[in-house]
């Protein structure tokens, strides 16, 4: 069956599976990891380059060459506004322009849970300068609604706090936002493996972002691939639309013409 | 000599420097990277034309791996 496109500020991805980039081992790993995914969006984070140290280092945007891959730069450590977009007018300039960013406002460090009121300015700030905001938040289907009216290009709630791989916290919420969105939902950070990626997309989710669930796996490479069949098998089962429930068993061969 | 702080650190830099110059001396000419003056971005296209002043604060970044 033909599946239409992801679109995102415009562009279309064949991809639903969203990848970054940290925490692997290496750049070889990073790189072995995201080709196996298959994923065609990849973030990475603004950080201060190291002066006086390693001017030879390898780069990352050479591993993940921004001809090839969408790359989505986050704000990732921001805990207000002001740093976060601060963040995205670098990364824009680092990447000759590009405005499609990733806005991650944190409330707190032990949870890392989404700060909502910084976000909110953020995102106001950001999309009147021009920017395509792809916004971190909670599983809050009114904050959604909120981040999807100011002008977000998508709206992305967590399953569970980042890095923790605790799965789908909270289905009937993200199916809330999924049935009342008017742009792509996509579910970043919290799932821990292929199943969990499959729920998400079981829910009619637009696709999944993640990172440690890959990076953190024993082999990382192969659980790239189980992501990417996972994303697929989900959003196959979403489109097929599963049975309904039922309390009973209903037998799978017929009654008539039993010999017995 | 005039003293700007580089990414965070008290830096000696040539009085009047330009960006351009003060990239190239860092070793960074070919790098793909951004940078904030006084937390303003300075575009590629001005390096050349940005004179650094005293106590100037500027940020170096770049790309690496995050989720």
């Amino acid at each position: 069956m033909q599946d239409k496109p992801l679109t995102v500020a415009g562009k279309t991805y064949t991809s639903r599976l969203l990848v970054g980039t940290g925490k692997y081992k290496d750049l070889d790993e990073t790189r072995a990891a995201i080709e196996a995914s298959g994923a065609q969006i990849v973030t990475v984070a603004i950080r201060r380059s190291n002066i006086g140290q390693n001017p030879d280092e390898p780069n990352l945007l050479d591993v993940i060459p921004p001809e090839q891959y969408t790359i989505l730069p986050n704000t990732a450590g921001c805990y207000d506004a002001e740093t976060a977009v601060r963040t995205c007018r670098l990364a824009r300039e680092l990447l000759d322009g590009h405005s499609l960013v990733k806005l991650e406002v944190l409330g707190d460090e032990k949870t890392l849970f989404p700060h909502i009121t910084e976000t909110l300015k953020a995102a106001e700030t950001l999309v009147a300068d021009g920017f395509d905001v792809m916004v971190y938040t909670n599983d809050d289907p009114i904050v959604a609604r909120e981040l999807e009216q100011i002008g977000c290009v998508a709206v992305m709630p967590l399953a569970a706090p980042i890095g923790s791989g605790l799965g789908i916290r909270n289905p009937y919420n993200i199916l809330e936002i999924v049935e009342n969105a008017g742009v792509p939902i996509i579910v970043d950070a919290g799932v821990g493996t292929a199943s969990d990626a499959a729920v998400a997309m079981e829910l009619g989710c637009d696709g999944v972002l993640m990172n440690t669930a890959i990076a953190a796996a024993q082999q990382p490479v192969l659980m790239a691939s189980a992501m990417k069949k996972g994303i697929e098998a989900g959003r196959e089962a979403f489109l097929a639309g599963r049975m309904p429930r039922k309390r009973f068993a209903s037998a799978s061969s017929p009654i008539d013409g039993t010999f017995f | 000599m005039m003293k700007i702080i580089l990414n965070g650190e008290a830096f000696e830099a040539p009085e009047g420097i330009s960006v351009a110059d003060l990239i190239e001396q860092l070793g960074l000419a070919d790098k793909r990277l951004a940078l904030e003056r006084n937390r303003e971005i300075v575009p590629r296209s001005q390096y050349a034309e940005v004179a650094l002043q005293p106590a100037d604060e500027i940020e170096i970044v770049h790309a690496i791996g995050g989720g």
